[in-house]
């Protein structure tokens, strides 16, 4: 009440409020770094992301990343010269693996970005409006429920053609309802807060409500299902890779690495497996982290 | 309790409704010529012209829709551009080979998970425990298709004792048809040489298939069997002398079960549209397969009748598994 009287209160209360918040970020954090294979996932995952950014400057023969071959040098098992040996184009896998990392990381993370930055907008303004747009919202998310999300990024993203901003785009269609759900489900539940009452009554418009007292407060569920994601969306890129949609080469993907290699099965395995083992360690990573960050994030799964 | 199955089933009209508006949305708004695609790179004008007429693809795209959905009603789910063969005949083949597939896959996870999960609740934080929980979470993160190549490589190709794709040997003699289950088929015909050749076929796509169920229902199944084994009803019943086997089997199980059952209700979905990989790898004669190539070639009516079978599929399974909640907790009605 005294900060409705006294403005310098109210200013006092507000950034009490940002204080609350950072406070909770950073008990979060520390929670975070009691549990070693959330802190092991976020080391992977570090690693992983410079290597992507770095891969085509520290691979041993960047010229192969662009597509140049070496047919004297075809199927060579791992050696010291070539640590994951050949391909069927002499080309070296480690270099491959190493540039390919670019794409099917990044790519990855763009499909949840965008999902996620869609689904927000999209939930929130079916939570805090309600009413018909809420309910065709609701029943475009029951559909998806039935629809296989593989199979609709792989028609999309055939029927765009080759390349990554259209396989992102393509798996983003089916991803971001998921996200929608969400955030409609938090604001159904933040917009009944008292804090929000509170905001209305002293005269704030929608949008302010939406973009300061209640987005900031369902930050960390997003966060939450955004890092659970990446695992699942970079697996995805590289199943639409292994199907033969999505990236075409040269430039390497570790999907379509894998699914050349599988042809020269079992002489010439380290082909195949490389790649393969390059998605899983990704995956893993990523699924590591977001399983962290949950325990940490999300109340209600806390032990 | 009849009318309630009425009831859903009426209910699957408007999702198919919705569900075929949308994939027809899809398939006829992107870019792309599919006629042309069909029609090769040698078709004079006249002869792309004439395929589309022939199947009806130079009407406005609501006509298009219109002619569909009426079609589907007489039997007729359109024709494939490629083979120039209709769909729903296709669909016949393929369907019973993916949910053979699917089936198997559940099969595992189920029994597989459930003992794994109620295994590692009670030897809470021992080392099966911790076996258990790390397992799992490495084969959410496994690709399936690297899984399949992985065990290819060691079981079919080095240690030669599972088929490497497949259904069926080309040279044997298949069961008579019935259900075109091929293990099922042999086991009604009483073939048990063709039954082991179907399942040398069927084992390695069905493991590939079943880690990341096998891996949820195991996390599910620890979790609320944890939960269960703290109530009170637990507690009497050990201090009554009930054996730990009947406490677990008798009691626990049957509680622990029905969030269990949610997740395997979701997952068979997942699993009938997460089939193309697997079914990629082991060249599986099933919906996946064909709906790969189909897409590859932009072949739309196939993947028209894939997407809506998968749909109906899914929305019947979920039915069972409502109905399934009623008989294993008795406190559920269904209304």
């Amino acid at each position: 009440m005294n900060a409705l009287l006294h403005p310098e209160a109210g200013a006092s209360v507000a950034s009490g409020a940002a204080h609350a918040r950072r406070e909770a970020w950073r008990r979060a954090l520390y929670r975070m770094r009691q549990s070693s294979l959330s802190m092991l996932g976020l080391a992977l995952v570090v690693l992983l992301l410079v290597l992507a950014a770095t891969g085509h400057w520290i691979a041993p023969f960047p010229d192969h990343i662009t597509g140049s071959i070496d047919t004297a040098m075809r199927f060579k098992p791992p050696s010291w010269k070539n640590w994951m040996g050949t391909n069927e184009l002499g080309q070296d896998v480690l270099s491959l693996v190493l540039g390919g990392a670019r794409i099917s990381l990044f790519a990855g993370l763009a499909v949840v970005l965008l999902a996620a930055a869609v689904g927000t907008v999209v939930g929130a303004l079916a939570g805090y409006l309600g009413g018909w747009t809420d309910e065709v919202l609701m029943r475009l998310a029951d559909l998806k429920l039935t629809l296989p999300g593989l199979i609709l990024a792989m028609a999309v993203a055939a029927a765009l053609g080759a390349g990554t901003v259209n396989m992102v785009i393509a798996i983003s269609l089916g991803w971001w309802p998921g996200f929608a759900r969400l955030v409609r489900g938090e604001v159904l539940g933040k917009r009944e807060e008292v804090y929000v009452l509170a905001a209305r009554a002293l005269g704030a418009g929608p949008v302010r409500i939406m973009w300061r007292h209640i987005l900031p407060n369902i930050v960390s569920p997003v966060i939450v299902k955004m890092s659970l994601d990446v695992g699942f969306a970079v697996l995805t890129v590289a199943s639409l890779g292994f199907v033969g949609i999505g990236v075409k080469p040269p430039t390497p993907e570790w999907g379509q690495m894998l699914s050349t290699a599988r042809g020269f099965l079992p002489d010439y395995w380290w082909a195949a497996i490389f790649p393969g083992g390059a998605i899983f360690l990704a995956v893993l990573s990523f699924n590591l982290l977001g399983d962290g960050l949950r325990d940490v994030l999300d109340p209600r799964s806390r032990r | 309790m009849l009318a309630y199955i009425l009831r859903r089933i009426v209910l699957l009209v408007p999702v198919l409704l919705g569900l075929s508006m949308l994939v027809f949305a899809i398939g006829r708004l992107l870019p792309g010529d599919p006629v042309l695609l069909a029609a090769g790179p040698n078709a004079s004008r006249e002869e792309v012209a004439a395929l589309s007429v022939e199947f009806g693809l130079d009407q406005p795209i609501p006509v298009q829709y219109w002619r569909y959905l009426t079609g589907l009603l007489h039997g007729d789910w359109g024709r494939s551009l490629q083979t120039r063969g209709p769909v729903l005949e296709d669909l016949k083949v393929y369907i019973p080979a993916t949910l053979e597939l699917v089936a198997a896959a559940m099969l595992i996870a189920i029994v597989v998970g459930i003992l794994l999960g109620l295994l590692a609740a009670v030897r809470r934080n021992g080392w099966i425990d911790y076996a258990v929980r790390l397992v799992s979470l490495a084969s959410i993160s496994m690709p399936r298709f690297f899984l399949g190549l992985l065990l290819q490589l060691v079981f079919a190709m080095w240690l030669g004792i599972a088929a490497l794709g497949g259904r069926f040997p080309l040279t044997g003699s298949p069961p008579p048809t019935v259900t075109g289950m091929l293990t099922i088929d042999s086991l009604l015909a009483g073939d048990w040489s063709a039954l082991s050749l179907a399942l040398q076929h069927l084992a390695l796509p069905a493991i590939a298939m079943s880690l990341s169920p096998l891996a949820t229902i195991t996390r599910m199944m620890r979790a609320s069997t944890m939960e269960v084994l703290q109530q009170d009803y637990v507690l009497t019943a050990r201090a009554l002398g009930i054996p730990p086997a009947k406490l677990l089997f008798k009691h626990v199980l049957r509680n622990a079960l029905s969030s269990t059952l949610t997740v395997i209700g979701l997952y068979f979905g997942w699993l009938l549209g997460g089939t193309v990989l697997v079914e990629t790898v082991f060249d599986w004669p099933g919906i996946g397969l064909y709906a790969t190539k189909s897409i590859l070639t932009q072949d739309f009516m196939p993947v028209m009748g894939v997407v809506l079978s998968i749909g109906t599929m899914f929305v019947l399974f979920n039915l069972l598994i409502d109905l399934l909640y009623g008989v294993i907790n008795p406190k559920v009605q269904l209304r």
